[in-house]
């Protein structure tokens, strides 16, 4: 294992420490527990959005506090979740009285730890709306499973819901936002390699050097099956078939299409994969109106994309297109 | 033999020194079929643990466990952070205020730390989960139990045998619920981590009261 880390189980501290360092001007960081909220938190009657996960996925979670977005991230340790502990002082540092929506992936430990955290928050007296993003068609039948998880949707309802928090919508009305979102949402990944944990020190998983697994979550954890290498665009129809099919994109929908790195990949290649799956989207009848490409929810090193696809209506697309500020997306300001 | 703070503090270090030792063996378990983290978090977590041993010294068996419960929760992360964390606390608060154990109490505690455990992850018997090693413990130290056994020892082991064999028993399950249930029927044919730490916990009771 070759990584720019000191010690393994400093890794996640001194990175947010470098990133407090980097965005002073953006956000503030609490180092005992951990998390991050925007500088100027509590903003006065305001909802206050709170997300969070494993770390390993950057610049997802922390990358996305500021304007018009979320008003605090919790990390946890590298693809584990965050801890109560940690997401209960974060959601109280953050709430204006107007109350706090929790942007929650639906991976079990995510979901154990947000739950608890809610009870305790609202044992202290804030009101507390979780928005569960489960985006991801890789997982076929959810009945014998923990449920689809939560992927590359989730930097799509943490922007549109901030917005609608930032517009000054109620508790409520910011929480249907989010899930209006996940709805609309769906994603499907492919790993070409796997990436290695420091505190494990050797890869996540094993996938010969012709072998790519299809359906991948944001750790490596597949979904669907494993097939030999193929060329950009008979991936990216792979990819894209089952997110069509699942949202049930008929002619006249427009749509944000938002093609992700896994951490690995190089930017050429996400656009490659972009030109294809603005063909096939095409092909289906569908307008592309919004779009994002680039590193947005990564899983370290891994080679790798997901395809998300979300049907626009044109709230959402106002919303989309409304300014934010943040470390990692910045655009309006 | 008697269970008491001293036996549950001794079982609470042997504990943390078995997630240490096996802590490479989780993450390799975790790794064929989960995230990697398992070793790594449940070592923290029973790390945590000793360094409040060392602060204060709980009074009762039950005041051991809710501190364990509480550093658990807050230390472990992940799912397995919230379900032992719920399972030491259901236990805690099954034992109360009582200062020693006696092997009625002692299968109480497991039923209330697993029904806790399921409660929280909505997983059954089969799921391949934790599950799996603390219901045939449970079943069995019920019955030791139940036989009239007063050597409370002989419960400890009962249970500690049950849970290993159970959590050996997840070799051949597809996983439903957690992070291995994506795998499908490749889940089959890796131990479930969870029950393995599950395993190690009750055996480490055994080793507290030998």
């Amino acid at each position: 294992m070759k990584k720019l880390i000191n010690d393994p189980k400093s890794v996640v501290q001194e990175a947010v420490q470098g990133f407090g360092l980097a965005h002073a001007g953006l956000v503030t960081i609490s180092e005992d527990p951990i998390y991050v909220t925007r500088k100027d938190a509590p903003v006065a009657g305001k909802v206050g959005l709170v997300s969070g996960g494993g770390s390993g996925h950057e610049p997802l979670h922390a990358g996305y506090v500021g304007q018009g977005m979320l008003d605090a991230a919790v990390p946890g340790a590298v693809f584990t979740s965050p801890t109560p502990d940690q997401i209960l002082p974060a959601t109280l540092a953050v709430n204006s009285g107007a109350g706090v929506v929790h942007i929650v992936k639906n991976y079990t430990g995510d979901v154990l730890n947000f739950e608890t955290a809610a009870e305790l928050a609202e044992a202290e007296g804030v009101s507390v709306r979780t928005v569960l993003v489960n985006d991801d068609v890789a997982v076929e039948d959810s009945l014998y499973t923990a449920g689809r998880r939560g992927v590359g949707g989730t930097v799509l309802v943490e922007k549109i819901a901030g917005a609608a928090a930032e517009r000054g919508d109620s508790l409520d009305a910011v929480a249907a936002i989010g899930e209006r979102v996940n709805a609309n949402v769906r994603t499907m990944g492919v790993a070409l390699s796997a990436c290695t944990v420091p505190h494990a020190g050797t890869p996540s998983f094993d996938l010969a050097e012709d072998e790519i697994e299809i359906g991948i979550g944001i750790h490596g954890e597949p979904g669907r099956h494993r097939i030999p290498m193929e060329n950009a665009d008979s991936i990216t129809n792979r990819l894209l078939e089952p997110v069509l099919a699942d949202l049930k994109i008929s002619s006249g929908d427009k749509v944000l299409l938002f093609v992700n790195g896994m951490g690995g990949t190089p930017l050429s290649e996400l656009y490659i994969v972009y030109r294809r799956a603005v063909q096939v989207l095409g092909d289906a009848g569908a307008t592309v109106e919004r779009s994002l490409v680039g590193n947005y929810i990564t899983a370290l090193e891994m080679q790798g994309c997901s395809i998300s696809v979300l049907r626009l209506d044109d709230e959402l697309t106002e919303l989309w297109d409304a300014p934010v500020h943040t470390p990692a997306l910045r655009w309006g300001v | 033999m008697v269970l008491d703070a001293n036996w549950a503090v001794k079982w609470l270090t042997l504990c943390a020194q078995a997630m240490a030792e096996h802590r490479v063996e989780l993450i390799e378990l975790d790794r064929a079929i989960g995230d990697s983290d398992h070793g790594e978090n449940m070592d923290r977590g029973f790390q945590a643990v000793l360094v409040k041993l060392g602060e204060s010294t709980p009074e009762t068996p039950g005041a051991a466990l809710k501190m364990t419960a509480m550093t658990l929760m807050s230390k472990v992360g992940g799912a397995a952070g919230p379900l032992y964390g719920t399972a030491f606390l259901r236990a805690a608060t099954a034992l109360g205020d009582s200062a020693e154990i006696d092997p009625a109490a002692w299968a109480g505690a497991l039923e209330a730390a697993r029904d806790g455990i399921v409660a929280r992850g909505k997983a059954e018997s089969g799921d391949k989960t934790m599950v799996d090693a603390w219901t045939p413990a449970v079943d069995a130290a019920r019955a030791a139990a139940d036989g009239g056994s007063t050597d409370v020892l002989s419960v400890l082991v009962a249970a500690a045998e049950a849970a290993e064999a159970g959590a050996v028993a997840t070799d051949p399950m597809v996983a439903r619920k957690g992070r291995a249930s994506y795998l499908g029927e490749r889940s089959a044919g890796h131990r479930d981590p969870g029950a393995v730490s599950s395993a190690l916990i009750l055996r480490a009771a055994v080793g507290a009261a030998a």
